[in-house]
């Protein structure tokens, strides 16, 4: 409680300069240009992960400008910053919107921050790229949806458990917010449908930036001598992960014996452990800056040249925002125009190239095909993939593991509808459970 | 229900999810037929293989290489399964090259030509050898690449690299592959381990080894059963969490004495276990409340000593993290020699610069406050802010890696209570903080003059001590002790600008509880609420427990709003 007034009262603090900081950046428009909003969190508890969010989208904008542009116009970039304050993201994009003009968003990395601004979007008919895994169950008109599904990630993730480490029982850790709530219950529900007992599922939530793991690790230390192979499945987010990888190694626990798979943990991460003790616990993502493609290298050497850093690395939400970009400016081109209804009729069918050398598309339910991988942690902090899909997975907005959605259809092309009822064949609209 | 993700075992379209089910139920069956034939083929081609192999062992000295061939075969194909299956062949092989083969696959140094598939050895100089026979190859094939490794090849490695250890003559290797074929009880180490334990003269490792075999044979259908009873009840005598999985795991169909030893076994280590885990939970309460006190003590100094609402706390101790980090890269690039001494370099460091930077903000802002809680609030939370976003632009927003000296990695048992000498470090640094800030307050000019300025300002004023300049000192004081809690967190949390944040409510959360003022009210303050933390975290939950001890919090000082240990007297209205 405290710490949410605290977080809420902190945000208005950083208003005042964020205000200021979007103003200037606004009004540098002399000639003619397309606006491209840019809704990432530069400070507060979110900046760790969105801030290279930001400077992708930079890159990539500058990129297309390189090439000439958009509809012959250049394009800007209107950066703000929401501080990692929820009702502050919904304000922030009404700005973008109204104020700057801006022909689509691209921004957003926690679930809650994306329900934020879903009514300002469907308000005022514009277009949001989010390019973050996140616990589906949503499709909605003016959304694009780059991040993995559950479909994506979780389930190829257990599956691959399942089948390569024999893993029969499972912890299921998370932090406790609506994307590890929603991700367990789908993985619960998916577990026992695989014949799994419930009493070899173990569920553990902790607080947000949780620093002290050891009651929890001995937990799992417990519920994995139980002789049977166990492995932790862990959804749990940003900070909290340093202790909880530091614990595991303190405590001996290596991927050999109880190996953990990880949903949040990519390169990014990554860089600010010691990874020695973390060699084979994995993670499960679209992509992984060690997949030898010909777009992948350049895509990182671009990146490295573009932050002057040749240590830079690269992620799965990069990815994302890379996929979704291009496929934005693919639509636009094809509309001949940004605006958003012709733009968001265009866009599902649109196919782009990934950085994992497929081909993704976006589907009418606002979700893309993507590849699935699992990489093991290597002791350079890169991940050395043990095992892809075959083919790209079609994301689904609505599980089929769950009670109330597995009747659920996202088709914006042909039903022009988010949440279609199969069974009772009609649209359900805006009224979610 | 045509997902192709969710049911990789069904790729066929069904319209119910009845169906489905029934669909992949149907596949499985077939699938595990077919799994089935595989592994029958596949045992029928290794078992003889394997037991040539064991028994050729007294027989002669092998052919350079030639036993090796079809180990050897199968590391060519880059498919984890032969990998597996190779390590499973090189752990029962004579060849002496068999360690160096299985220890090159887990440095990442077996490498395989993907056209030939032939197989070679870098050696650690990089010279690149022929692995079968150890002899250097000129122009090694272009395009080589190393033997891919994934966790189930890992736990092949340790188990092959443990039983090929099982003979040799240093003690302490001995001794960890005994535990590595207690782990991975192999049935094919088993003569290895027979003749191990023959002629086995340290009784340490002789233990080890019987509970190594003992973890093997309870298991075997091949063995007597009083043989497997003996052995239920030699792995129940170590009582540790291994044996508990080893003797819940048992197959299904083994012998009633066998589980009735089993069962036994298991009740018997559960009701210890318990026992042990209250000592354990009990030291973890120890552990959590050392790092509250680190983080709290600086806190007892600016807000409860001086009285002054300081929420630039935590950047204080985000500072002296970030000092830590600074001084670790400098060391790293210049002088890599003293990295086991960096957090005693950053010690002083950071207490030196946290200090400063305290200084600076008392005499810049907090000094016209005095006396105005409020504004001393408001004031104190941008300094906050200011500083975190001012860490971020240096340092950028993502978390930097402070290593551990080797001395605070690790942990060691007492009983079946583990414990990790990073956090048993940080209780004695605490401590010693504790003691030594004590030490200055009672028994220094400095600490008489703070006790005198906080507890009487006009008269201390009077007797000649320039109040100013104390006030400073003290916050100076206060902002350095949590500098360096910064330098011990660095070790367990992350080193990221957020770092503060974490600790700030947990800090007032102490100093209130333990009583204004009162340095002592702050360590039974911070190990009271560590310790009632962790006991109730097993039953409540992480998240429940922190409630409800916020929640006996907010009771507690409803009871008593001058916390524990309430300063009396006069000192307290001045």
């Amino acid at each position: 409680m405290l710490e949410l007034l605290g977080r809420a009262a902190k945000g208005l603090g950083v208003l005042a300069a964020t205000a200021a900081l979007a103003g200037t950046i606004g009004t540098a428009s002399a000639q003619e240009t397309i606006k491209v909003g840019i809704l990432h969190s530069l400070s507060g508890t979110m900046a760790i992960s969105e801030t290279t969010l930001k400077n992708v989208m930079l890159m990539l904008i500058e990129e297309q400008n390189k090439k000439g542009g958009l509809l012959g116009k250049k394009l800007e970039a209107v950066v703000v910053d929401p501080a990692s304050n929820w009702p502050l993201f919904a304000e922030k994009a009404r700005e973008l919107i109204t104020k700057d003009k801006v022909a689509a968003v691209f921004g957003c990395w926690t679930s809650v921050s994306r329900k934020s601004v879903l009514p300002v979007f469907k308000e005022l008919n514009s277009i949001l790229f989010y390019p973050v895994q996140y616990e589906g169950e949503e499709s909605e008109r003016n959304v694009f949806y780059t991040g993995a599904a559950p479909n994506q990630q979780a389930i190829p993730a257990v599956d691959y458990l399942a089948k390569e480490e024999k893993v029969e029982r499972w912890v299921l850790a998370g932090t406790d917010y609506v994307y590890p709530r929603t991700t367990n219950k789908i993985l619960e529900a998916y577990l026992k449908y695989k014949g799994v007992k419930p009493e070899d599922i173990m569920i553990n939530y902790t607080p947000f930036g949780q620093s002290d793991w050891q009651t929890i690790v001995a937990d799992i230390k417990k519920f994995g001598s139980a002789g049977k192979k166990t492995a932790v499945v862990s959804t749990i987010n940003g900070d909290a992960n340093v202790p909880f990888y530091k614990e595991l190694a303190n405590q001996g626990i290596k991927a050999t014996d109880i190996p953990v798979v990880a949903f949040s943990v990519g390169e990014e991460e990554l860089a600010g452990m010691d990874t020695k003790p973390l060699v084979g616990h994995l993670a499960a993502w679209n992509y992984f800056e060690s997949i030898k493609t010909p777009e992948n290298d350049a895509f990182i050497k671009q990146w490295q040249a573009f932050m002057k850093n040749p240590k830079a690395v690269t992620n799965d939400p990069m990815e994302a925002h890379y996929i979704g970009f291009n496929m934005w400016v693919q639509a636009v081109t094809k509309a001949g125009t940004t605006d958003p209804d012709k733009v968001i009729a265009t866009l599902p069918g649109t196919k782009q190239p990934n950085l994992t050398g497929g081909v993704s598309e976006m589907l009418a339910n606002h979700h893309i095909t993507k590849p699935v991988y699992i990489g093991e942690i290597e002791e350079n902090g890169q991940f050395d993939v043990v095992w892809k899909t075959e083919n790209l997975i079609p994301g689904e907005a609505w599980s089929k593991q769950l009670e109330g959605s597995k009747d659920l259809v996202a088709d914006w092309v042909q039903l022009n509808c988010g949440n279609y009822d199969s069974v009772k064949k009609t649209c359900l609209g805006s009224v979610t459970k | 229900m045509n997902d192709q993700a969710s049911q990789p075992f069904s790729r066929t379209h069904c319209e119910k999810p009845k169906d489905c089910a029934r669909t992949a139920r149907s596949a499985r069956r077939l699938l595990g037929y077919v799994f089935l034939l595989a592994a029958l083929t596949f045992l029928s081609g290794v078992q003889p293989a394997a037991i040539g192999a064991a028994s050729a062992q007294p027989a002669s000295a092998p052919l350079a290489g030639a036993d090796l061939a079809p180990a050897l075969a199968l590391l060519g194909t880059d498919s984890y399964g032969d990998t597996d299956a190779a390590l499973g062949r090189l752990a029962v092989s004579t060849n002496t090259r068999a360690a160096d083969i299985v220890e090159a696959i887990r440095d990442g140094r077996l490498l395989f030509d993907p056209q030939s598939k032939a197989v070679f050895l870098r050696m650690p100089d990089g010279a690149v050898t022929d692995a079968a026979t150890g002899a250097a190859v000129g122009a090694p094939p272009a395009g080589l690449r190393p033997v891919r490794v994934n966790n189930r090849v890992r736990r092949a490695i340790d188990a092959a690299a443990g039983a090929l250890a099982l003979l040799s003559p240093d003690n302490q290797k001995r001794l960890a592959a005994a535990a590595a074929v207690f782990k991975s009880r192999d049935v094919s180490a088993l003569p290895i381990l027979d003749a191990a334990l023959a002629k086995e003269g340290d009784p340490k490792v002789k233990t080890a080894l019987e509970q190594a075999r003992a973890a093997i044979i309870v298991a075997s259908q091949s063995v007597s059963e009083p043989e497997r009873v003996s052995a239920a009840r030699l792995i129940a005598a170590r009582g540790d969490q291994d044996a508990l999985a080893i003797l819940s795991s048992l197959p299904p169909n083994s012998p009633d004495a066998v589980k009735a030893a089993a069962a036994d076994g298991i009740e018997a280590i559960n009701r210890s276990l318990a026992m042990w885990a209250v000592a354990q939970n009990v030291w973890y309460g120890l552990s959590l409340g050392s790092v509250l006190l680190l983080a709290a003590i600086g806190l007892a100094i600016t807000f409860g000593v001086m009285g002054v609402i300081n929420m630039a706390h935590g950047e204080m101790v985000m500072l002296g993290a970030y000092t830590t980090y600074v001084v670790q890269e400098i060391i790293r690039t210049s002088a890599p020699f003293l990295f086991g001494w960096s957090l005693a370099i950053a010690l002083p460091l950071a207490f030196l610069f946290t200090a400063i930077v305290g200084i600076i903000i008392e005499r810049t802002v907090i000094r016209f406050l005095y006396g105005r809680p409020l504004e001393t609030l408001l004031a104190t939370w941008g300094i906050s802010l200011i500083l975190q976003q001012a860490v971020r632009s240096v340092f950028g927003p993502t978390n930097k890696e402070v290593g551990a000296p080797s001395w605070m990695s690790g942990a060691f048992d007492i009983g079946q209570m583990s414990i990790t000498y990073n956090r048993l470090w940080i209780i004695v640094f605490s401590l010693l903080v504790f003691f030594a800030l004590l030490l200055v307050l009672k028994r220094t000019a400095l600490g008489l003059y703070v006790r005198a300025v906080t507890q009487n300002r006009r008269m201390a004023g009077a007797m000649g001590i320039r109040t100013g300049r104390i006030d400073a000192l003290t916050f100076g004081l206060g902002s350095g002790i949590a500098g360096i809690a910064g330098v011990a967190l660095s070790q367990i949390d992350n080193v990221s600008p957020n770092l503060g944040q974490g600790y700030i409510i947990d800090s007032f959360m102490v100093v209130v509880f333990g009583g204004v003022g009162n340095l002592w009210g702050t360590l039974v303050a911070a190990f009271g609420l560590g310790v009632a933390n962790k006991l109730l975290e097993p039953f409540a939950g992480a998240v429940l427990g922190k409630i409800l001890i916020l929640v006996l919090i907010i009771l507690f000082i409803q009871k008593r709003p001058r916390g524990l240990f309430a300063l009396k007297g006069r000192a307290v209205e001045a």
